[in-house]
């Protein structure tokens, strides 16, 4: 079997537009949630997220792009060039043909499909742009990363609500594993930030309208964010071999479905997925050092976590650290998970692990070292990322520092 | 008006547990009655679109939403109050 480590990294999200600055945040425990700014906020309940502000996709696509790219599109490219020039390669010759592109999102072109709806139904109109579809569709972003880029090999989108980017960069990894492929561009996006986006959360009545505080005992629900994070996978000896820059090892991957309830989550079903992200990289319990948890601040997300994490590590759970970054860039549903994983980065690369902003009050149930408000200094050997979704989909990542 | 506010919350409560209005006690709670998060959550929506009301709950702190859900007594009274704070 094929080693996998990372070589390139990029992003936007609510705290920034790149990987410095993002990490920068996350050390800081600044937070990215505020006021939204989007059409009809004054007939939502929810009127906080935590939005991408300052973007202006005329800076980095021509008019025709744009009239092609929905913001969840736009968002995957901008963090993709970053990943791709921090790993230094083009795609022209036949690495082209071996590497391919596995992205996670839920809502895909949201954006679009609401302001089309909205066209057809609101103001009545008979007519939409013709790329409608294109725009709208969940492999949009993918397609145009493989075009992009000259990238020719496998190349698919995978919706598991907001397991979705977990799911799709553990199947990057198994690709290259296996020997499928020799790269990968992965990771995930989201944009749902839009008034029929935010209205259909609202309706089950587990969002908060104030603050997300993970694992506080006042937690009052999620706070949806939006934006993108994508890696550059690599299989090891080519990376070791034109000496790249390598950003961290993944190790270990897991996935369950826990076939009980389609919102509540289970507990046995997260410590399939974590215990099964262990057996699969080989490691102890005791080996992990840091798990960025899914950590929604919903009441019942928050205590089911604890629990799973309290069964699969035993007395080692009051050892390790895990956060919740959500406080900080929001629950970004798809692209979550790509985006959390900046803070193992994090971790592993600068010894830093990130915190669980807006943490006021402790929770029995959840009655771990959550790394309350401060950033932590901490030499994590490896770490776990979390991701358990809607649906009872789970998906957790095991990574090491860089060999 | 010819149902009660009293009876229509019984009816959407009955519809969704499942049970025969006859069968549904005031001194029940929901969970008596069998109804879980999304049945919980499900009634609340039937019951705003039923009184065109909008009912302060959220499911993370339903101890601290104004909305009493203790017993099906205890809705019906919250309900009361705010089809009567509409009319006001």
């Amino acid at each position: 079997m094929k080693r996998v480590v990372i070589t390139g990294a990029g992003t936007i999200n609510a705290l920034a537009q790149d990987v410095q600055s993002t990490f920068a945040a996350m050390r800081e425990g600044r937070g990215g949630i505020g006021p939204l700014d989007i059409r009809d906020v004054d007939r939502l309940n929810v009127k906080i997220g935590a939005q991408v502000k300052g973007w202006h996709p005329e800076e980095h696509f021509s008019r025709q792009q744009i009239l092609l790219y929905d913001r969840y599109t736009q968002f995957t490219l901008h963090a993709a060039r970053q990943a791709v020039a921090q790993a230094g390669l083009d795609f022209d010759g036949h690495l082209g043909y071996e590497t391919g592109v596995v992205l996670g999102t839920a809502g895909g072109g949201l954006t679009t499909q609401d302001e089309n709806y909205r066209a057809v139904y609101e103001e009545g109109k008979n007519r939409v742009h013709p790329f409608v579809v294109p725009k709208l569709m969940n492999n949009a972003a993918a397609s145009h990363l493989s075009m992009e880029f000259n990238i020719k090999g496998p190349s698919f989108t995978v919706a598991t609500a907001c397991a979705s980017s977990n799911h799709a960069m553990g199947l990057a990894f198994q690709m290259i594993r296996s020997g499928a492929c020799r790269a990968m561009l992965t990771g995930g996006a989201e944009a749902m930030l839009c008034f029929g986006g935010i209205k259909a959360w609202e309706g089950l009545r587990v969002m908060s309208t104030d603050a997300c505080r993970p694992f506080s005992l006042n937690r009052s629900g999620m706070v949806q964010g939006e934006g993108a994070a994508i890696y550059f996978f690599e299989e090891y000896e080519q990376a070791r071999r034109r000496g790249a820059e390598i950003l961290a090892e993944v190790i270990g991957f897991a996935m369950t479905s826990d076939a009980s309830d389609i919102v509540m989550p289970s507990k046995q079903g997260a410590a399939r997925a974590i215990a099964g992200a262990l057996r699969d990289a080989g490691l102890n319990p005791e080996d992990v050092g840091y798990i960025n948890a899914h950590g929604t601040g919903t009441s019942a997300n928050d205590k089911t976590e604890c629990a799973a994490i309290a069964d699969v590590f035993g007395p080692h759970a009051d050892r390790l650290m895990i956060s919740s970054t959500k406080a900080m860039h929001g629950h970004a549903i798809g692209g979550t998970g790509a985006i959390e994983m900046l803070a193992c980065l994090l971790a592993l690369r600068e010894d830093i692990i990130a915190p669980t902003i807006g943490y006021e009050e402790p929770d029995p149930e959840c009655a771990l070292d959550v790394v309350p408000n401060v950033a932590r200094q901490a030499r994590v050997p490896v770490v776990l990322s979390n991701a358990f979704a809607f649906g009872g989909m789970n998906a957790v990542l095991a990574l090491r520092r860089a060999p | 008006m010819g149902e009660s506010v009293k009876e229509r919350v019984i009816a959407i409560l009955a519809e969704q547990a499942v049970m025969d209005t006859a069968d549904i006690r005031m001194e029940d709670s929901l969970e008596d009655l069998g109804l879980d998060s999304l049945g919980l959550v499900e009634s609340i929506f039937a019951i705003e679109e039923a009184f065109d009301i909008s009912v302060p709950f959220n499911a993370n702190e339903p101890g601290k939403s104004q909305f009493d859900i203790s017993s099906v007594a205890a809705v019906i009274a919250a309900v009361e109050g705010l089809v009567a704070r509409k009319a006001a």
